[in-house]
């Protein structure tokens, strides 16, 4: 059964939640799981003592500044850097030329497989710049402000080409080609052409023609989404310093210390030994810190300026315009109902923008766009497009809103003609245990159903909403999750307290999560565990802090950390005790045998006296189990000016186990916020040139508080079988509904069904207009 | 290379004299010359408040002025909230609602949300989220931002 827990804005006492013991004490005879303690981090963050990366400081250092290429495509003749040079204060200036040759080789460095030659020219353009944007030369000064100055004197001689800025132009027969040697893979056949295109990929089961044909109402639309930027506050930022015997330390802010090391490694040809990589304190991710941006070149300017140290900190235009946003998409999607309701076939084709090379998120989007849905015929197509705009990375569920958009809008229409409910057509579709995602894996026990479920019991949904211009829309999202790899160790201290050392970077409270499990195991209390963040010459590889999977695998080696003291404390005082250490038990932070007794902190003290203790421990856990997650959303049109207020929010989300249910909702209502944000205003402007057009926090708009209501959280908790704690991974299936939600409020609200992100005061104003003058059997205003 | 100028400030309660080059923001001199890191850079260009500070009291964006016009003003940040080793209350909010993920903009919100308390120690919902709108958070999607906040004012109260 599971177990739902409201957190309503009605219901939410302000006396009582901020209470640090919190709601959750003892629930399934927990002690520590379920808890709301305070983050071991949070008084340094509180008091503006945390360190993050642009706030390393060093004697000597100097700063480093990058050149971006004006055009968004261009070959590069050539760069003069003699002005530069001369400027006094400047220490070096890198170009491409300062890199080592890339390989033509594919790997894997820690999110995604990439070709080891786009890596490098991505970190500074050789033969061509793909993007407005795209880093040609850096300069290593004694102060930021010289460093700015020189790169203004950098003469880069261009030979501009057409820019090529959408799926369309990318496809189009005379389309102008990115990437000279890029041919199309089509599952593994290779074409013969240069290309813009790729990949290309299907997935596919049943009858589609046989199901569309014999369907009792089919629903078929085709929408347009906008790229759009993970937006975290604090900019990318990097210091490298050379020690004399040539090893390498590197602080940074990264969702993956290890993934930076590898990177680096590859660009640089410098092996990993040398390398020790130091993750800082970090300013938000949510996938863009993973793709190294500043690393390796101010490694290159610290080599070049005599192993000065230098330190780079990018600008927020140099974030928004060279920093992996996510994919903009065209997408299609059809699907037939028989006349009960239920989907008998379901078509997606998804066209994504993957930014200046290959590797758009198109993979986990077809995965993500029909998975709440029992399908038997189904086929979803992938394309990956290079176009001129930042190579895009990960973004928070990657892909996964674009995909979760066109679907929930058609499943929502086609309740609406059914004469449905939609959370009831939701229910009545939903996908179960054994159902297949769509490239057929099968799924063990999850909880979409129990999502929607939870939206139509919720005082939300059970509330009718009065207003004109006012509507309600629902949807439902799935993510994949993910286990990886981590490893950490703990060493007890004889005053019982443990040192756990990992290597996952803490975004967004994992070292509470993370002690939380160690503590659980070793039945002692949350202060006496102390999680720390540890560098790459630590402990062993550690995949990146992303995929939903930190509490879940580095939260799994706590457990097993607390295992592992716990067996060896048990074996120790079988010794002292003379007994075998079978006979020896641990119930409630006491060791027990006959009629010893000791408690945890007096053990840990009598364990060490001949022979410290610690224990490490890796883990590579498979059985993470997947994310829904469904969400209900009011809002108001003015209709003046087509603005959209979010009047009220739920979501409902199957979070597993929450270790720290504070920490749950607010990864809930953050990845919300996201998804608001990408629904209602937030894109990317180009001019017909490729020029980025609002590279700035004023012209890309994201929410601010006055933008959102309180954001209510329901907490579904279906254990996931995968873990010892039932943790399923929470950060990131909750980005994944607002779009269609939100999207299906508006018709709700309006009558119009938008076809395009973002649902902006500009495009809902036009929509609004062009469904009237159909009415009024007008020409479309602006359509000639 | 540009002439440094002293500046002559009082700084979270301590008289400070400092160098400056005169193109050097605010936010520049408190992290670059001063050690203070606590106010950190979000957009350098007044849209993110992370930077926030008070400058006699007023809420300022401190990559909007230049440091040298600090000249006998007084100053607080981040680092000047707390008092006698003591967390403010905001800060102590902050803590018990899980008002922080990442932490980057939470030293701008602490400063933001005392200067609205320090106005208006009865805010309602609204009066809040209108005040912090100059404050951007990407992680949290500010609902527990707001509850800390009318937390500690409900305490005033
Ligand atoms: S850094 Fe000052 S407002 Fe963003
Ligand atoms: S907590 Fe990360 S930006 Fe606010």
């Amino acid at each position: 059964m599971a177990d739902t827990k409201h957190n309503g804005t009605a219901a939410y006492d302000l006396a009582s939640n901020g209470k640090v013991d919190g709601d959750g004490t003892g629930q399934n005879g927990y002690k520590v799981i379920g808890t709301r303690p305070v983050r071991p981090d949070g008084v340094d963050k509180v008091t503006g003592r945390a360190v993050y990366a642009a706030d390393v400081q060093m004697t000597g250092l100097l700063h480093g500044k990058i050149l971006r290429s004006p055009h968004a495509h261009a070959h590069i003749r050539s760069i003069d850097t003699s002005k530069a040079e001369a400027l006094p204060g400047v220490r070096a200036v890198v170009t491409a030329a300062d890199l080592p040759v890339a390989e033509d080789k594919i790997e894997d460095l820690g999110e995604g497989a990439i070709n080891l030659k786009y890596l490098s020219d991505n970190i500074l353009a050789h033969e061509k710049a793909l993007y407005h944007g795209h880093a040609v030369a850096a300069v290593a000064a004694i102060s930021p402000h010289i460093a700015e100055e020189a790169v203004s004197l950098i003469d880069v001689d261009y030979d501009l080409l057409p820019a090529v800025m959408t799926v369309d132009d990318a496809l189009a027969d005379d389309a102008p080609i990115l990437l000279d040697t890029l041919r199309t893979d089509a599952m593994g056949e290779i074409g013969a052409q240069p290309t813009n295109l790729a990949s290309f990929f299907r997935h596919q089961r049943g009858d589609l023609d046989a199901a569309f044909a014999d369907a009792h109402l089919v629903v078929e639309r085709a929408f347009r989404t906008e790229t759009v930027h993970q937006g975290y506050i604090e900019p990318q930022a990097a210091t490298a310093l050379y020690s004399a015997d040539g090893q390498i330390t590197i602080w940074t802010s990264t969702q993956g210390s290890f993934a930076v090391r590898g990177q680096v490694a590859e660009i640089l040809k410098i092996p990993v030994s040398r390398l020790k990589v130091i993750p800082t304190e970090i300013g938000g991710g949510f996938g863009g810190k993973i793709n190294v941006y500043v690393e390796p070149v101010a490694v290159l300017l610290s080599q070049k300026a005599g192993y000065e140290p230098v330190k780079i900190v990018m600008n927020r235009a140099d974030v928004l315009a060279a920093t992996g946003p996510t994919s903009g998409s065209n997408i299609r999607v059809k699907i037939a109902v028989d006349v009960n309701g239920k989907i008998t076939a379901g078509l997606a084709e998804l066209y994504y923008e993957a930014g200046a090379y290959p590797g758009s998120p198109v993979g986990a989007a077809a995965n993500v766009s029909l998975a709440p849905y029992a399908i038997d015929n189904l086929q979803v197509d992938g394309y990956d497009i290079v176009v001129n705009r930042p190579r895009s990375a990960a973004y928070r569920a990657p892909g996964g809103t674009n995909a979760a958009f066109a679907v929930e809008s058609v499943v929502d229409e086609l309740a609406e003609k059914l004469g449905m409910d939609a959370a009831d057509f939701r229910i009545l579709n939903g996908a179960k245990e054994k159902d297949r995602r769509p490239d057929g894996v099968q799924y063990a026990r999850i909880g979409q159903i129990e999502t929607v479920q939870a939206i139509k019991n919720s005082r939300h949904y059970q509330t009718s909403l009065e207003g004109k211009y006012r509507g309600r829309g629902i949807a439902s999202g799935y993510w994949n999750n993910w286990g990886g790899q981590s490893s950490a160790t703990a060493a007890l201290n004889p005053d019982g307290t443990v040192n756990l050392n990992e290597a996952s970077t803490d975004i967004g409270g994992t070292r509470a999560s993370i002690s939380m499990q160690l503590a659980e195991a070793l039945e002692i209390g949350y202060e006496q565990v102390k999680t720390r963040v540890v560098d790459t010459d630590t402990v062993a590889y550690n995949d990146v802090t992303g995929g939903s999977r930190t509490t879940f695998a580095t939260g799994w080696a706590a457990y097993d950390l607390g295992q592992k003291l716990k067996q060896e404390m048990k074996r120790r005082l079988a010794d002292v005790w003379d007994v075998s250490p079978q006979d020896v038990s641990y119930e409630d932070g006491i060791f027990y045998a006959g009629d010893e007794s000791l408690p945890f902190v007096e053990a840990a003290n009598v364990v060490q006296r001949e022979e410290p203790l610690m224990a490490s421990s890796t883990v590579h856990p498979q059985d993470f189990g997947p994310g829904f997650s469904t969400q209900c959303v009011d809002v108001e049109i003015d209709p003046e000016t087509g603005k959209i207020t979010i009047l009220r929010y739920t979501i409902a989300q199957d979070v597993g186990k929450a270790i720290h249910p504070s920490y749950v909702e607010g990864q809930m209502q953050g990845g919300v916020a996201q998804g608001i944000g990408w629904a209602i205003n937030e894109e990317y402007i180009y001019d017909d040139e490729g020029h980025l057009l609002n590279a700035s926090l004023l012209d890309y708009r994201m929410p601010t508080a006055l933008d959102l209501p309180m954001i209510d959280t329901i907490l579904v908790e279906v254990p996931s079988p995968g873990h010892p704690y039932g943790v399923r991974g929470v950060g990131e299936v909750n980005i994944v509904p607002p779009a269609g939600a939100i999207a299906n409020a508006v018709y709700d609200a309006t009558g119009v069904r938008m076809d395009k992100l973002p649902i902006s005061p500009a495009n809902l104003l036009e929509a609004m207009w062009a469904k009237e003058a159909e009415a009024a059997g007008k020409p479309v205003p602006g359509d000639d | 290379m540009a002439n440094k100028t002293a500046v002559e400030t009082t700084l979270n309660g301590e008289e400070t004299t400092f160098l400056c080059e005169p193109r050097q923001t605010l936010l520049e001199a408190l992290r670059d010359e001063l050690g203070l890191i606590g106010s950190k850079e979000g957009c350098g260009n007044g849209n993110c408040g992370a930077c926030n500070v008070l400058l006699d009291g007023v809420l300022v964006n401190s990559c909007l002025v230049l440091a040298p016009e600090i000249e006998g003003r007084s100053v607080v940040t981040i680092e000047g909230i707390a008092e006698d080793g003591e967390l403010h209350p905001l800060q102590q909010k902050f803590l018990e609602h899980a008002s922080l993920q990442c932490g980057i903009c939470t030293p701008g919100f602490i400063v933001s949300s005392k200067a609205l308390l320090d106005e208006n120690p009865n805010p309602t919902e609204h009066d809040v989220r209108l005040w912090l709108a100059g404050n951007l958070c990407r992680c949290t999607g500010y609902d527990k931002i707001v509850r800390a906040v009318l937390d500690v004012a409900q305490n005033n109260a």
